[in-house]
């Protein structure tokens, strides 16, 4: 005989699934509606009983796309700037939360409660200021203007990254640091070849969720890089005018952007992230669960 | 040089005192600065793995920070020789708030914006956390489709989203719900209506938040579950009685995140205005800045009352 509680727990977990399949659905609509988008020909477009089948797959919305956002140069400058940005801004936030977390230093809970403050100055206060800064030495357009403030531990959400060093160098016994500080290691040593090691995971959720944010940022950097180095979100901000440029419309309207253009496009820009996201996708979310911020 | 020492014996002695060990120590002890040689060279080991932020700190965060004030209440003339200011006073602020066309809408469409939205999103994320909690087959496919967004989210691509119309999801005012609630007095119309509006940004932007949640619910432990269970509370009372104070200190967390997070968005109409109008000829950098601090401000104040209503205050946590 079926007990009454064990209905009960049927008929929660059917209800669990339904919620979580429905607001699913919701989540992954808009990258659907884009994909199913992406591939109208205008003709599908405009017609109104074509809604989620196209006629036809119609790939000339992504060699458009490909050509407007310089898809291929584009890319790869994207890549390598921030995975420069990433790795500097890494680097320094585990330096600065090793100092704090192993070291007895005086001010030490005043530098703590500025590191965190940081996160609450927003980026447009200091916008300004930055640009005047990077101007007067030549630098607004250079690469130099975001890696210095990365390599310096003041770039996105570096806070963050600081935070979860220190926890995770603040977790691990001082005896390891304290047996090769005894064997002859310098201070530096002990950081490299202990401290580090042990916090791999620290490291590679600093990895992921800088190269994500830097990726996406497009405020800051957006100003400080200027016209000449252009990452893809920046280029699918200026899509509609630049797209405008390379295709001139005619009369006809043959060549006028359309939603099916601007959605190959924006797929474009965030597949790469989606694929990180495919293979690392544990990484990321092990990564929020073990930053610690939970714990305090 | 005398009086150098004077004054660091002074304050090591008050250090001293407050601490309640407060060992009588000799003369030379108190002569010396500060520090231990052992504790000064580990300092300032310390400061050197410090500096790199420090250093930044300096340079990238407070010092523009000064300056944007100074910025703001300045009049600037750009010369071959480089920045003029003169002081005027707070011209710009009253010219942003009074004179501006622009300013005073894309600010109010922004705070509402975050105003709304905040609330939403932790809630959301803490009903999707609830959810995700448990074990049942699934659980990391749901967790992973739910965080997803955290890593395509960016000014750029939520804007060609909602231009290209792919985050409206249901078209609401083709349903009579939606002609109903339109009838319904204003303050409790207009937040139902922002979530048939924006359903899908709210949860977009619930990533990070959920998984914060998550790992806080799974904190709270077995032996405090059972117990309620076993005294028979509902799941109802034990979200209410359990989880919601032991997640109290996340719920603030998350919502200061939240706000924080929305308010630099680039996609955000203050923002755009921030960058437009910055060489503004007459107004070069000065407008701007003062536009950014009434911004700021503005955040600060929110950020202020976020703390004080869920901050753990002593009278009430006591019993």
């Amino acid at each position: 005989m079926i007990s009454r509680r064990r209905i009960r727990v049927f008929a929660g977990l059917q209800l669990r699934y339904f919620l979580l399949i429905g607001i699913g659905l919701v989540f992954l609509y808009p990258v659907a509606y884009m994909l199913v988008n992406s591939a109208k020909s205008l003709p599908d477009l405009v017609n109104p009983t074509i809604e989620w089948i196209p006629s036809t797959l119609y790939l000339d919305n992504y060699s458009r796309a490909l050509k407007v956002l310089d898809y291929r140069h584009t890319l790869i400058v994207t890549v390598l700037l921030v995975a420069m940005e990433t790795l500097l801004q890494t680097f320094s936030c585990s330096l600065a939360g090793y100092a704090l977390a192993r070291y007895r230093m005086p001010f030490k809970r005043f530098w703590m409660a500025m590191v965190v403050i940081t996160f609450l100055i927003p980026s447009h206060v200091t916008l300004i200021p930055k640009y005047i800064m990077f101007s007067s030495y030549q630098l607004v357009g250079s690469p130099l203007s975001v890696l210095l403030p990365a390599s310096l531990g003041q770039g996105i959400n570096s806070t963050v990254f600081v935070l979860i060093f220190y926890q995770f160098f603040s977790s691990y016994p001082r005896s390891f640091d304290e047996a090769a500080q005894i064997d002859g290691a310098g201070r530096l040593r002990v950081f490299f070849r202990i401290a580090l090691p042990v916090c791999v995971p620290a490291i590679v959720v600093s990895l992921l969720f800088s190269f994500v944010w830097f990726w996406n940022e497009t405020y800051t950097s957006g100003l400080l890089l200027g016209s000449g180095l252009r990452t893809l979100p920046m280029k699918l901000q200026s899509f509609v005018e630049e797209y405008s440029r390379s295709f001139s419309s005619g009369s006809d309207g043959v060549n006028r952007i359309n939603e099916s253009i601007r959605s190959a496009a924006t797929l474009l820009v965030i597949t790469p992230l989606l694929m990180l996201y495919l293979v690392m996708q544990r990484y990321f979310i092990e990564g929020v669960e073990s930053s610690g911020i939970t714990g305090e | 040089m005398r009086e150098m020492s004077h004054f660091r014996s002074n304050l090591l002695s008050r250090r001293q005192k407050k601490a309640a060990a407060g060992a009588k120590c000799s003369t030379d002890e108190v002569r010396r600065p500060w520090l231990s040689s052992m504790q000064a060279k580990e300092a300032v080991s310390g400061y050197l793995f410090f500096l790199p932020w420090l250093a930044g700190f300096l340079i990238f965060t407070i010092y523009p920070f000064v300056y944007s004030v100074l910025l703001s209440f300045s009049e600037v003339i750009l010369s071959p020789a480089g920045i003029k200011r003169s002081f005027i006073g707070l011209k710009w602020y009253r010219e942003a708030l009074t004179a501006d066309a622009t300013y005073p809408v894309s600010l109010l469409d922004t705070l509402r914006f975050i105003v709304l939205s905040t609330p939403m999103i932790t809630v959301a994320a803490l009903l999707l956390a609830l959810l995700l909690n448990g074990r049942f087959r699934g659980r990391t496919f749901f967790r992973a489709v739910f965080f997803f967004p955290v890593i395509i989210i960016s000014g750029p691509v939520i804007a060609e989203l909602l231009s290209t119309k792919a985050a409206v999801v249901i078209n609401p005012s083709d349903y009579a719900v939606y002609e109903f609630v339109r009838t319904l007095p204003g303050f409790l119309s207009m937040p139902l209506l922002y979530i048939f509006d924006n359903i899908v940004l709210i949860l977009w932007f619930s990533g990070v938040q959920v998984i914060i949640f998550l790992a806080g619910i799974q904190k709270i432990g077995q032996p405090i579950r059972e117990a309620a269970s076993i005294d028979g509370a509902s799941a109802w009372q034990m979200f209410w009685k359990i989880y919601l104070p032991f997640l109290k200190p996340l719920v603030l967390l998350n919502t200061i995140y939240t706000i924080v997070m929305l308010s630099g968005f680039s996609s955000n109409a203050v923002n755009g205005e921030i960058v437009n109008k910055m060489t503004l000829t007459g107004k070069v950098y000065g407008y701007s800045s003062a536009m950014s601090w009434i911004y700021f401000i503005l955040l600060i104040i929110l950020l202020g009352i976020t703390y004080l209503i869920f901050s753990e205050r002593k009278g009430r946590a006591g019993y």
